[in-house]
């Protein structure tokens, strides 16, 4: 458990190694606070929606999910796509709604990053990766977590590095989306020096 | 004519998706350590997007605002399903190495923003040849960055050998680097570094100047 933790934290990191999320991840990432409050939400996103629909995915997608129904043939797996965005756009909902009911302070400083939640790749990505390496439940929350708090840490750093890097002196072509290319790549090439650690 | 022509010309280049709108970057990323998989991804996303725009822009009357981006979500999500069990019943070891990144185009950012930028608000006919634009300059990317990083990373081009390996008795040493995640950031990162220097009017400004502590110090 320990081992998939690290590795989706780390070696696996879902901005740096697998690009889910690249969009958001650079155009968030101009400030320090707002980049922080991104990747908290992303964080209690991934672990809600992650474990649901793998309850999802499991109870009612998979072939002979139905056999008590008498149709043990029925594979539905196909649908996961949709039952997946479904249940994604469902939960950031309500949790939105939740947070603006009993947390109004958090709701405030999440509130704007939620709706972007719904229509980012890393989401919907770890779901994905969850229905393709066949995670049990546990597995699941864990994976959940731990995806999301790689994608945060990734953000955090890069727009701490970005906040230094306006002050620089660098070609004209290369301001703004080419030096964050640039940055980018540097981070993940130092993310994969982690390949080794967990596994 | 001219003026819908324009909607294909225009997002090859000079208004790039991936290297100046930024939008469907996470996918142009991740397909592209060989230029099969880049070709393919490259059609898969052309053709959901050609045709999402057109269903969105035929029904676009129809769709009440408040909901709009759930039934574009729901749209483009069929018509990825399609798309994936097509290259699953056709190409399935292309299908393989594409892993999850078919069913990401359901959230890929180029999608949804031209779906909701210009099929919501003009007639059929453009939304096809904006969409069918926007996936050729996508496609553009991919292909050049999908090329790039195959021939230096195992010296070949959809397979065939161009630059002999030094462990087949050749003189080229594939650099390993270059089938890695950092590689992707490195070359789209010169890429736009590149159109840039030749489109200057792409340039970002930057936030903060340092002219004006130089003159004074």
């Amino acid at each position: 458990m320990t081992d998939l933790l690290i590795t989706a934290i780390f070696h696996e990191n879902l901005a740096l190694t697998f690009f889910l999320g690249v969009c958001t991840f650079l155009a968030v990432s101009e400030r320090l606070e707002t980049a922080f409050g991104l990747g908290l939400a992303i964080i209690v996103v991934q672990t809600i929606t992650i474990p649901v629909n793998n309850l999802i995915l499991n109870g009612f997608l998979v072939e002979g999910a139905w056999a008590w129904l008498g149709l043990p043939d029925v594979d539905l797996t196909f649908l996961k796509l949709i039952a997946f965005i479904g249940v994604i756009a469902a939960m950031v909902q309500i949790l939105e709604m939740t947070l603006d009911r009993f947390a109004p302070v958090l709701y405030r400083a999440l509130g704007i990053f939620l709706p972007l939640i719904t229509v980012n790749c890393a989401v919907l990505g770890g779901s994905l990766f969850m229905a393709e390496r066949q995670y049990e439940f546990v597995q699941s929350v864990v994976f959940g977590f731990g995806s999301g708090a790689g994608w945060a840490l990734a953000i955090v750093a890069f727009a701490a590095i970005r906040e230094r890097l306006k002050y620089s002196d660098m070609p004209a072509g290369l301001q703004g989306l080419g030096s964050a290319f640039l940055v980018t790549g540097l981070m993940s090439l130092g993310f994969s020096a982690f390949a080794g650690v967990g596994s | 004519m001219a003026s819908n022509l324009r909607h294909v010309t225009a997002p090859l280049v000079e208004n790039n998706p991936v290297t100046l709108q930024i939008l469907g970057i996470c996918s142009a990323l991740a397909v592209t350590t060989s230029l099969s998989t880049a070709l393919v991804m490259s059609l898969a996303l052309t053709a959901v997007l050609c045709i999402a725009s057109a269903t969105i822009s035929l029904i676009r009357n129809h769709i009440p605002n408040v909901i709009r981006l759930i039934v574009q979500i729901i749209i483009i999500a069929s018509l990825v399903i399609v798309i994936d069990e097509l290259l699953q019943a056709y190409a399935f070891e292309i299908s393989r190495q594409l892993s999850i990144f078919v069913g990401l185009i359901v959230t890929n950012c180029l999608v949804m923003g031209r779906a909701e930028a210009f099929a919501m608000r003009n007639p059929v006919w453009p939304s096809v040849l904006d969409g069918l634009g926007n996936g050729l300059g996508y496609s553009l990317v991919l292909i050049i960055v999908g090329s790039i990083r195959e021939l230096l990373g195992a010296g070949t081009l959809l397979g065939y050998t161009i630059l002999t390996p030094a462990s087949q008795g050749g003189w080229f040493v594939p650099l390993g680097l270059m089938q890695l995640a950092p590689s992707a950031f490195f070359i789209i990162g010169l890429l736009v570094w590149a159109i840039r220097s030749h489109w200057v009017g792409q340039v970002e400004t930057p936030k903060f100047s340092l002219k004006l502590q130089r003159s004074r110090g």
